[in-house]
């Protein structure tokens, strides 16, 4: 492949690039232009990931397709890109969700779509930057840069109480990720090297291990986002558009724990094994409490926020029930499904929850009020059948049907735990109860029942675009469900390595 | 005996040449018939040209300092680069003031020439090595800037501001000339060089009395710098004057107040650093502190702006804080204000470009809905905000990475982390703008209000807009030309 060298750039900057010449169609005079050449980038691609994902070799764990350029000589920062199988799996999703929210962009927008379109491509170019940087300054560029096209887009494009909710993710999100720019300047200062990989062989003493830590857990559990610091969320799904929204659930949320397997666990290992119960028990926490926060909610668009929150909580589990299991079971297998589990549930995750906002826009797009609440839908089965159908299937992999991509990583989660710690298992499995209430009862008094208006009962079934993004997300759903092995693949050496560079030492 | 030699001319050929000029344009500018006033802009355009090439000039020409004029005089790398700061953030100023001036019968050579004077103080600071020319220069630029700033005569704001900034700044020349006339009953001399040395030897150190002298002179500069607790009379003097003016006092002379504060600091006085060190700390954090806050409580943009301004001072004096112990403060502390003068030049331009004819539109509620009115200076004014609150990918990132990178470094990282929450503070005002514009839709009365700017100026906007995010994405050249002039 001749452009190996810089296939990653393409990916990062093509879409830039495309959101500058969207803008250059101006006003909402030229929208289809903006359309074409917005869907063209995003295309485009997605099809760059073939070539990435086949010339991808599964068989090393060190960073493949690399660039390294000296970017700031005076700080020694490089534009330093390289991806393992973790980035490689989290970029291909993204560039998927990417295209599938420009195709919902392109119906659901009717006001400044040039600047709609430019912002997403530009969010999806920094994301893709996120998962490719192994520079810790750019790094934390992609991941600061990508708050700006997300605050003007959940303002510009949301709903009634907007501004509030644009501020308040801006500043929690920036206030999480100020003492991570510290700690990874106190990291500079040891090494001499913005270097992710220079980081993972400091030995730091404990203390200071345990700061460092906890100043990337505040930027990475915003991020998730973790209980306590999780009000942003439902706030910000619930105003953003529905593409807003997808991308914060699919895509956005998993920077936290990418920062987690990237960052906290190689670097500060011991704080980690130390601090693992505290980890687990916020967890438990996101996985019960909000799940039962969920159940009360009234607002579609709330509710899937919160059952995300809760999911994330499955996915930190796994991540820090691996230091549990090593230090009661030593066995080194149960401790990889955990973190392979939680690998999954990162991407599997995206699927379900991304099909179910864009489920719940494609209903208040029905609605002249444009309404969100449960109480003003019922009976929607009745005049859209295929949609019930589909919305069906994403309900059963967000409660984690087997079959479906919500099962996989929980179960894997559930399993690992169990081995070792059955109080912890238990707690978390519970979530089967919990997910199958909220979601349930949620498409219950949705689908079924009586039909509760007339705008109801003159409600169309999808039309072929949104049967389009429907058709790619099912897809999505039953890959991850039946045959996850393709990811797998991909995925095993490179969490086989983390693991091994996450471990403490053993004391002997 | 004192050895008099013949001073080298030539070093000081930028101002010599300068202030020739300000006399000819001051010559010209009378024969002039009213409506051919653009003679007198090009002519003081052109002479910033000429002499910004030759301060290139001289940048090639001398690589090593030059002392000369008795050891008043100096011209070294951080001189010749302030000149070229200066001159270039004047040659802007004076861009945006066109139009604005003339919409408000300002339009005055006075205008120009004292902008020149203000412009030459600058140089003389920038080249200044003792307290002599400091304060020679200094009184140079403050002068013409009072009455710039009382040039509106049909005015009472900008009366008033210009009454405020012309007491509270003779004070704080007062404050200087003291602290002065210590330092110079103390060693016996106002050369930067020769106080330095002493001060190198041990002498002098423990003498209470320099803590004294040091104290009035910091209070002096502080001042100037309009840094809390000497910050009275920045919000009055930004609201007041017109805000063609306010670009400039914003601009150019914090560059030159900067490299004085290098001089006096870090070449004279650099013995002292334990005490000024933690003096300025004080200063720092509480600049910063209610800089922010009182941001927050603005409905006035040029308020604002101004509470912001002192919350970047703030910020400044953190780079000044670590240099004595890390390798890089200083020289972030100069790429921090640099990029700052750039940000906020544009900021205030676009506050005169929105201004109609004699009508301020200073107000917040006023930005509602620019996206829609002019989605391209609403672009700008959006990279300039986020440049200032510090997001990445705008140059206001770097300048804050290399500060905390600094404070880390010098073992302050309290320090970094309560500059990290105040920046997050400052964040939200800076995020309120842009939601007024992108979020909002326009005033009733505004809506069909065509906002009409001339190619020139929208060029000028544009170069300093995306200088900020250009900056952001390639910092690399100017991080490295401030390390060079701070050595």
């Amino acid at each position: 492949m001749w452009f190996k060298h810089i296939i990653l750039s393409l990916l990062i900057w093509l879409p830039v690039i495309g959101a500058m010449l969207v803008l250059l169609t101006g006003g909402d005079r030229q929208a289809r232009a903006a359309r074409f050449i917005a869907f063209s980038v995003a295309l485009l691609n997605l099809l760059l990931c073939i070539p990435l994902y086949l010339a991808f070799d599964p068989s090393r764990f060190v960073m493949q397709f690399q660039e390294n350029h000296l970017w700031i000589r005076a700080y020694q920062i490089h534009y330093a890109l390289g991806v393992d199988g973790i980035s490689l799996a989290m970029i291909i999703l993204t560039n998927f969700t990417g295209l599938l929210v420009i195709l919902a962009g392109c119906q659901a927008i009717r006001v400044r779509i040039a600047q709609y379109m430019a912002a997403f491509l530009i969010m999806q170019g920094m994301m893709i930057g996120v998962f490719a940087a192994t520079d810790a300054i750019l790094f934390y560029v992609f991941w600061e840069g990508m708050l700006i096209p997300m605050y003007l887009s959940i303002g510009m494009w949301g709903s009634a109480n907007r501004n509030y909710a644009a501020v308040k993710f801006f500043l929690y999100t920036f206030l999480g990720s100020i003492l991570m720019l510290i700690a990874l300047l106190y990291l500079y200062n040891q090494t001499g090297s913005f270097d992710i990989q220079r980081f993972y062989g400091l030995h730091l003493p404990i203390a200071i291990q345990k700061l460092i830590f906890f100043a990337f857990l505040l930027a990475f559990a915003v991020k998730v986002p973790m209980w306590p610091v999780h009000t942003w969320l439902p706030d910000a799904h619930t105003e953003a558009p529905a593409g807003g929204s997808v991308v914060l659930a699919a895509l956005m949320l998993k920077l936290g724990i990418y920062g987690f397997l990237r960052f906290s666990m190689p670097i500060v290992p011991q704080a980690c094994a130390h601090l693992a119960g505290l980890m687990i028990i916020l967890s438990l926490i996101a996985i019960i409490y909000i799940g039962l926060v969920a159940i009360v909610q009234v607002d579609m668009k709330k509710l899937i926020a919160y059952s995300s929150i809760a999911h994330m909580g499955f996915a930190t589990l796994g991540c820090f029930m691996i230091y549990g299991i090593i230090r009661h079971m030593a066995k080194y297998q149960d401790a990889y499904m955990s973190l392979e589990g939680a690998v999954i549930q990162m991407i599997s995750h995206a699927f379900g929850s991304g099909a179910m906002f864009l489920g719940v826009g494609i209903l208040a797009d029905r609605l002249t009020s444009h309404s969100r609440l449960i109480k003003d839908y019922s009976g929607v089965a009745a005049r859209m059948p295929l949609f019930a159908a589909f919305f069906m299937l994403f309900a059963m992999s967000n409660v984690g049907l087997p079959g479906t991509a919500g099962f996989v990583g929980e179960f894997m989660v559930i399993m690992s735990a169990f081995q070792s710690h059955f109080w912890v298992a238990f707690t978390a499995a519970l979530t089967l109860i919990l997910a199958s209430a909220y979601t349930l009862w949620m498409y219950k008094r949705v689908f079924f029942g009586s039909i509760v208006s007339n705008e109801v009962a003159a409600m169309k079934d999808i039309n072929w675009l949104e049967k389009t993004n429907y058709i790619l997300l099912a897809a999505g759903v039953f890959f991850i469900g039946l045959y996850p092995a393709p990811v797998l693949n991909v995925l095993h050496v490179t969490i086989e390595h983390l693991l091994s560079i996450s471990m403490p030492p053993l004391k002997v | 005996m004192m050895n008099i030699a013949m001073p080298l001319f030539s070093a000081a050929l930028p101002e010599i040449f300068m202030l020739c000029m300000i006399s000819f344009i001051l010559l010209i500018d009378v024969c002039l018939k009213e409506g051919y006033r653009i003679v007198t802009y090009g002519l003081t355009q052109l002479t910033l040209i000429a002499v910004f090439l030759f301060a290139m000039a001289q940048y090639r020409e001398y690589p090593y300092p030059i002392v000369t004029f008795g050891d008043h005089y100096v011209v070294d790398k951080l001189a010749i680069l302030t000149k070229l700061w200066v001159l270039v953030a004047s040659f802007f100023a004076f861009i945006y003031a066109r139009h604005y001036i003339k919409g408000r019968s300002i339009l005055y050579g006075e205008y120009y020439i004292l902008g020149l004077f203000a412009v030459l103080g600058m140089l003389i600071m920038a080249s200044a090595y003792s307290f002599l020319t400091i304060y020679l220069g200094l009184e140079l630029l403050s002068l013409s800037l009072y009455a710039m700033v009382a040039l509106q005569k049909d005015s009472a704001a900008a009366t008033e501001a210009a009454m405020k900034y012309f007491i509270m700044g003779a004070l704080a020349s007062g404050l200087l000339l003291y602290g002065i006339s210590i330092l110079y009953g103390v060693t016996g001399s106002i050369d930067i060089l020769t106080i330095g040395n002493a001060l190198q030897k041990g002498l002098h150190v423990h003498n209470p009395a320099m803590i004294f002298a040091l104290v009035f002179i910091l209070s002096g500069l502080l001042f100037k710098f309009g840094a809390v607790p000497f910050h009275m009379w920045v919000p009055d003097v930004y609201d007041g004057a017109p805000t063609s003016v306010t670009l400039f006092i914003a601009s150019a002379p914090k560059i030159a107040a900067f490299c004085i504060t290098m001089r006096i600091l870090v070449q004279a006085l650099p013995m002292l650093s334990p005490a000024w060190s933690s003096i300025l700390v004080v200063v720092a954090v509480l600049s910063m502190f209610s800089g922010n806050l009182l941001a927050i409580a603005q409905t006035n943009i040029k308020r604002m702006l101004a509470y912001s301004s002192i919350a970047h001072i703030g910020y400044t004096l953190l780079g000044i804080i670590s240099g004595p112990t890390s390798a890089t403060g200083y020289s972030a502390a100069m790429f921090y204000i640099t990029t700052y003068v750039i940000v906020a030049a544009g900021a205030f331009a676009i506050i005169a470009l929105l201004s109609k004819q004699g009508i301020e539109l200073d107000q917040l509620d006023d930005y509602r809905g620019l996206n829609a009115r002019h989605p391209w200076l609403a672009f700008m004014m959006l990279l300039l905000m986020f440049s200032m609150a510090g997001v990445p990918p705008t140059v206001g990132f770097f300048a804050k990475l290399g500060l905390l990178a600094a404070l880390v470094e010098a073992h302050y990282v309290w320090l970094a982390a309560l500059a990290l929450l105040f920046a997050i503070i400052g964040a939200y005002y800076y995020l309120r703008i842009v939601m007024l514009m992108y979020f909002e839709e326009p005033r009733e009365d505004l809506r069909s209000n065509r906002i009409a700017i001339s190619p020139g100026i929208t060029t000028a906007i544009t170069l300093n807009g995306m200088a900020a995010l250009i900056l952001g994405l390639l910092p690399s050249a100017l991080i490295d030309v401030c390390r060079i002039s701070l050595g």
